[in-house]
């Protein structure tokens, strides 16, 4: 079974969850390229998965293989069989900062939020390659009951746990991507919040693809029992590859009565990353569940956070940012579905356009039979820096019930002369001006972000922008 | 420093539509100047085009900033050579925070061969100097932190000019109905603040319909603009004569301009019913 598959570094496979750093990030395990029964099967032997995991992963695939491509969206030209579907960086997991090798801190500066890293380090779960290489768990989160574990940790240390949500708020066959990554599935966090307990600090990952032709397939579930509430925020920054790379994470959330959730995301991939990841929230009685989603890069990104309101006074509040340049396609967006009376929910979606990149705002918002009182209000502003680049809006709205208020405000603009000769009087330069004002377009996302994450996406802006102008 | 501000025949266009017909006008450093006229005759065009909007094409004639040849440069390097314009109807950018907008901008004109990226003036210094200013035009500190022009009243918006002009310390400026939309009291405190601000310390080109920006800061010179062209000049008294009793006596006098002034008032009318 093991003929096809490469293992490096001469290390034993029983040697992986040993505590054991190595200097270089040489992939430590990797699988064949594509993907069949026999590969999935390999993975989870490799990490010592229960045999409903197993199953799990083989009934997924078959939903995989026999699912079409999504018809929304953009153009996918993706070979499966030339990606690589697991990789396996240096072993072990690291308890303190100084167990981290130096390479691996460098990626760390390279993502450029060394403060942040540092600051939140107990906290911190970081995806490097295909496997959470760091995390170490605040005491005093720990001593409140929280778990917050890479996924496969999980699955061994939290089994019960893990099986009862684990795919039943996507599962595998809601769509062909999320049943790729219910069948390879590897790293991501699990996140419980016991009932009641409240963190005050945002729990933060950060996540890199390294290996070329290397798809990522994280996978991350987050319950929040009733009265808690969390924030957790990861940011990704890809390096450039020169062929293909795909990354299909899939999100599930899971907010019980009187919870809140925050999840922020944001995502700067290399050009040519396919980003096709599904995330889905369940909020039960008086919950909130918050997506704040800003996406650059990628060459093609599908992605619509969703909230399904399941309970009496549910809240979803998705606010999304989608930055597309030359080459890019941003299709995003956002679902809502009011499944129950009394429920809110509210989309924001600011898309800027430049260099003939293309952002499309695909929403959905639905309304059940019998979710009477409900509020639904959507607010899509879109920005377009220059005549090459594109933007669209594909609402989709359907109300089963009467008595609702759905309202739904849509608005192209293009940048403006007089707000550029504004700035420009006072001494800005044109390519300062058009940073400003795009970063002002996108400010009141922004400012939902925390600190570190609002001046990282205001630089990123400011590295998308530069050159554009002349 | 005496520099001196210097338009000699400027004729300018927009859409093929001749709107100043030959502008010459000279400002030293430290002078006062107003520009009044009827409505349409072309007096913020002019302020326009001196500060670098991109809309007017200039079909004639030269603007100097001593030797620096200002129709040469765009509007930011016209402001970083010290040219300042406070708008009659100023634009706003919704997210951009006031205060961040000027410490960009002050530091860009303070130094104007800041290349992109280069730090900006440090925060605290910043900070405390805005402070001050806004100090002393009685501003609420709040203002700093709110969105540039984003919902202001009008007369938020002119003392934000007005703030601007303090922060910016030009060499010359075009104040274009600074004192349009104020009530009584705070045109007195703009009034007073301008000359505070700039009297004799920049050259001052104040547009304006009414009397008390020119009682705080009485002109040394007197422009009167009618079809596109300065048609006279004289002393504080000719600005005293235009605004107690009108214009009359300028149209009897200058025919063709006064026909050229009709023409373009009612060409836009015709536009905007059109439109
Ligand atoms: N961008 C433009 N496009 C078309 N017409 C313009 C433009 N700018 C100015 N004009 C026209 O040029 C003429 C002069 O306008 P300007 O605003 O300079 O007058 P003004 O003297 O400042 O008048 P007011 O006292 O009413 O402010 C007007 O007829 C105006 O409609
Ligand atoms: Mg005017």
């Amino acid at each position: 079974m093991a003929t096809e598959t490469a293992i490096e570094n001469n290390a034993a496979i029983g040697e992986i969850n040993k505590y054991d750093f190595r200097t270089e990030s040489k992939a430590f395990f990797k699988a064949r390229k594509g993907i069949d029964a026999e590969i999935v099967a390999q993975i989870s032997e490799m990490k010592g998965e229960p045999d409903w995991m197993r199953d799990f992963r083989l009934k997924s695939l078959d939903v995989f293989f026999s699912k079409p491509m999504p018809k929304w969206g953009g153009g996918i030209d993706l070979d499966f069989q030339d990606i690589y579907y697991y990789l396996k960086p240096s072993e072990g997991k690291g308890k303190t900062w100084d167990d981290v090798p130096q390479e691996i801190k460098d990626t760390f500066d390279k993502l450029g939020i060394p403060e942040a890293e540092r600051k939140f380090l107990a906290g911190v779960k970081a995806q490097f390659e295909s496997e959470v290489v760091y995390g170490s768990l605040k005491e005093d989160l720990a001593a409140k009951g929280v778990i917050f574990l890479d996924t496969d940790s999980a699955v061994r240390e939290h089994p019960e746990l893990v099986r009862e949500y684990f795919g039943k708020i996507i599962p595998p066959h809601d769509n062909k991507f999320a049943a790729l990554n219910s069948a390879v599935w590897s790293g991501g966090s699990f996140i419980y919040i016991p009932p009641g307990v409240k963190i005050e600090f945002p729990l933060q990952a950060y996540f890199r693809i390294n290996a070329e032709n290397m798809g990522q397939f994280e996978r991350t579930l987050i319950i929040v029992d009733e009265g808690a509430e969390v924030h957790y925020v990861e940011g990704c920054t890809a390096p450039m590859y020169s062929s293909e790379s795909l990354h299909s994470a899939v999100v599930e959330v899971v907010c019980k009565r009187g919870s809140r959730c925050r999840y922020t995301t944001i995502q700067n991939w290399a050009n040519n990353i396919y980003n096709l990841v599904t995330k889905r929230a369940m909020a039960y009685a008086d919950a909130t569940m918050e997506w704040v989603d800003g996406n650059l890069g990628s060459k093609l990104t599908m992605k619509y956070p969703a909230v399904y309101m399941m309970e009496p006074g549910a809240r979803g509040e998705i606010l999304s940012i989608a930055f597309s340049s030359h080459g890019q396609h941003q299709d995003a967006g956002a679902k809502l579905v009011h499944a129950a009376p009394n429920t809110t929910g509210q989309i924001i979606s600011k898309s800027i356009s430049k260099n003939g990149g293309r952002s499309s705002y695909r929403g959905l918002v639905r309304v059940e039979k019998g979710a009477k009182n409900s509020k639904c209000n959507v607010v899509c502003d879109a920005l377009i820096l220059d005549p090459h680049s594109r933007s669209d809006t594909y609402p989709y709205i359907e109300i089963m019930e009467q008595d609702v208020s759905v309202g739904h405000e849509a608005s192209v603009s293009r940048i403006g002369e007089e707000q550029l000769f504004y700035l420009m009087s006072r001494g800005l330069s044109e390519a300062e001006a058009s940073t400003m004002i795009v970063n002002g377009f996108i400010e009141p996302l922004v400012k939902e972000l925390p600190m570190e994450y609002a001046v990282e996406m205001n630089r990123l802006i400011q590295l998308q922008m530069e050159g554009s102008v002349g | 420093m005496s520099h001196v501000l210097r338009i000699e025949n400027l004729r300018v266009s927009v859409d093929g539509k001749p709107i100043l017909r030959g502008v010459n006008l000279e400002m030293k450093h430290g002078e006062t100047h107003a520009l009044m006229g009827p409505n349409g005759s072309g007096k913020s065009t002019l302020g326009l085009v001196i500060a670098g909007h991109p809309g007017y094409e200039v079909t004639d004639g030269s603007i100097f900033l001593d030797d620096e040849d200002v129709l040469e440069m765009e509007a930011d390097g016209r402001a970083r050579a010290g040219i300042f314009m406070a708008f009659q109807r100023p634009a706003s950018v919704p997210g951009v925070k006031m205060a961040d907008f000027l410490r960009h901008a002050t530091t860009n004109v303070r130094r104007p061969d800041r290349k992109e990226g280069e730090e900006l003036i440090p925060m605290r210094e910043f900070r405390q100097e805005l402070k001050a200013k806004m100090e002393q035009l009685k501003m609420d500190p709040e203002f700093a932190r709110r969105y540039v022009n984003d919902g202001f009243s009008g007369g938020e918006m002119k003392r934000a000019e007005i703030l601007q002009l303090a922060m910016l310390q030009p060499k010359f400026a075009i104040l274009d109905e600074t004192d349009s939309g104020l009530d009584a009291d705070a045109v007195r405190l703009a009034s007073a603040s301008i000359a505070e601000i700039g009297r004799e310390k920049m050259g001052l080109l104040i547009i304006t319909h009414h009397d008390k920006l020119l009682e705080h800061n009485p002109p040394q010179f007197t422009h009167v603009m009618l079809g596109g062209r300065i048609v006279e000049t004289g002393g504080p008294e000719l600005a005293h004569e235009l605004y107690s009793q009108g214009y009359d006596r300028i149209r009897a006098a200058y025919p063709e301009a006064d026909r050229a002034n009709q023409e373009m008032l009612s060409d836009e009318a015709a536009e905007f019913a059109l439109g």
